[in-house]
């Protein structure tokens, strides 16, 4: 065995679409520019030819808006089984989880950002297309209930096709539980902000996503209920060519602010410090 | 019967429909419009009346049965607006503790370029976290389809029934066999894996009770007695004991 694929496997491609095998360059999808990997990881994954948003890994994520050695995991080990014995979901689950290298398509955990102590989530495109099943509607679960007993804010990344179809109704019931739990930290006083990334769709986007105090997004994100080629199906016409963009959303008033990667800690970490108790009334 | 069979009859003409139980259950029904904050969508039918003697708010999703009522109803595929009338009218209920009761029978919200705009997601998101912890009893009946997030939007409730050919299901058969072999002619197999049908859901633990259909004057009752005995909890007990109900859900 090549020792040095694996390790340049392990080094790139879990970070980015578009990677030449065995290569420490990039190519953008956008631009069709080569980048080395250690520039595009200095450039927040972001192209620096066209400005293309390359896909992040939720690790990768956490430790870009978090302080250095902040991150402690909840929940690692929480491993979904094929509760209805849906044919191939096995395989699928196996798949994700060497492709991923996870166990589930969120992580989450206490952190700091900017030295504000808060905990957080962050959804991965890599396991199933960030899709929920029981365990990741269990984990963010968790995540709400601990943040509430222990007075902290939420910090949730999202990207997500929706429910995880291979569930069936345990999945879809996700929502609900989230969003109970979201309601249940709220009703605490406490802060949650929602960072919605490309992209945040389907029953994500109908609970846990869409309930944030404070709901940010990446530029060009898309977000919405309904996949885009559905509603074209259905209604038979062309969409406008930024529908469902998070540039769109903002307008029509369903986001409040679209922050670009190298601005997203500090401004965490601003509206964070808002939000920090204030002295013996501050809770 | 099996399972597609349940879906296509849930589809079917001929069916009632939600105003054929609210007439039933609440013979008094006053209609109430509108979402106070763009429009009235009448996908969404809800209003108050009593119920056994109980004052009630009662939503429905309405398909209709004739084209122009369909098309006045939207099939049943309501709108944000639809789910932001029904969440002013169980806020409304909450303030006067009178039990709420929904007829849920959507093939799923509305897909629309304007349904997006007006935030379809934040509506349903709106939905769940509000009835969460509705200050007052919840019980909602699944009378046909139970189609998604749409579906889902109007039971966050203390008590899920269905009836029993009736369906509750994540994805539509015919998306889920397009998704996984890319024919839609499967969906039959599809529906079998879902594990949509009433009993199948109830086993899972899911839903709370399979109600049989025919007699819609025993089925009013039988709800009657439920919001009755929910409208006796204290609301910290109620409301704990509904989130129990999801907290468990899947793990």
């Amino acid at each position: 065995m090549d020792l040095r694929k694996l390790f340049l496997k392990a080094n790139n491609e879990p970070e980015t679409n578009g990677l030449l095998p065995r290569s420490r360059h990039i190519v953008c999808k956008g631009c069709g520019r080569r980048t080395p990997v250690s520039r595009v990881r200095r450039e927040f994954f972001v192209c620096p030819a066209c400005g293309r948003y390359y896909t992040m890994r939720a690790r990768r994520r956490i430790l870009m808006l978090t302080d250095k050695r902040s991150f402690t995991e909840l929940d690692r080990d929480l491993a979904s089984r094929n509760v209805l014995g849906f044919p191939e979901y096995d395989d699928k689950l196996q798949a994700a989880r060497e492709k991923s290298r996870e166990s589930e398509a969120v992580i989450c955990g206490t952190a700091s950002i900017e030295g504000h102590k808060t905990c957080i989530f962050a959804m991965d495109s890599y396991f199933m297309m960030g899709s929920m099943g029981a365990v990741v509607g269990e984990k963010i679960t968790r995540l709400f209930e601990y943040a509430a007993e222990h007075h902290l804010p939420v910090v949730g990344v999202t990207v997500s096709g929706g429910a995880r179809m291979q569930e069936g109704m345990i999945s879809l019931m996700q929502m609900s539980k989230v969003s109970a739990a979201v309601k249940r930290h709220g009703n605490g006083g406490n802060l949650y902000i929602v960072l919605l990334t490309d992209p945040t769709t389907g029953g994500v986007d109908a609970s846990f996503a869409m309930q944030g105090d404070i709901t940010l997004a990446e530029p060009g994100a898309r977000v919405g209920f309904a996949g885009p080629r559905v509603i074209e199906k259905s209604l038979n016409q062309a969409l406008p060519k930024d529908f469902q963009r998070a540039e769109r959303v903002l307008t029509c008033g369903f986001i409040d602010a679209i922050v670009p990667r190298n601005e997203q800690r500090l401004v965490l970490g601003n509206l964070l410090a808002l939000h920090e108790p204030r002295g013996a009334e501050g809770r | 019967m099996e399972d597609y069979d349940i879906v296509r009859s849930a589809r079917g003409d001929g069916r009632l429909t939600a105003t054929d139980y609210i007439r039933a259950a609440v013979p008094d029904f006053f209609e109430l419009h509108g979402d106070r904050l763009y429009g009235d969508d009448q996908a969404v039918v809800a209003g108050i009346g009593t119920l056994h003697g109980m004052p009630v708010t009662v939503i429905g999703i309405e398909k209709g049965k004739t084209t122009e009522e369909r098309i006045r109803h939207n099939f049943g595929s309501a709108h944000p607006e639809g789910y932001r009338k029904a969440l002013r009218l169980m806020k409304q209920a909450e303030k006067f503790r009178r039990p709420v009761l929904c007829f849920v029978d959507t093939a799923g919200a509305f897909c629309g370029i304007d349904a997006e705009e007006h935030g379809q997601g934040r509506a349903i998101a709106d939905s769940l976290a509000e009835m969460s912890d509705l200050k007052t009893p919840i019980l909602s009946l699944v009378i046909g389809e139970g189609g998604s997030g749409g579906a889902l939007a109007l039971s966050h409730s203390d008590r899920i029934w269905m009836m029993e050919d009736a369906y509750f299901s994540v994805v539509s058969p015919e998306s889920c066999a397009n998704i996984l072999w890319k024919d839609t002619a499967r969906a039959a197999e599809a529906a079998e894996m879902l594990c949509l049908t009433a009993p199948k859901l109830q086993k899972l633990g899911l839903i709370d009770r399979v109600c049989p259909k025919g007699d819609l004057a025993r089925l009013s009752e039988e709800i009657a007695e439920e919001l009755a005995i929910l409208s006796g909890m204290s609301n910290e007990a109620l409301i704990e004991a509904r989130y129990r109900r999801f907290r468990r859900i899947g793990y």
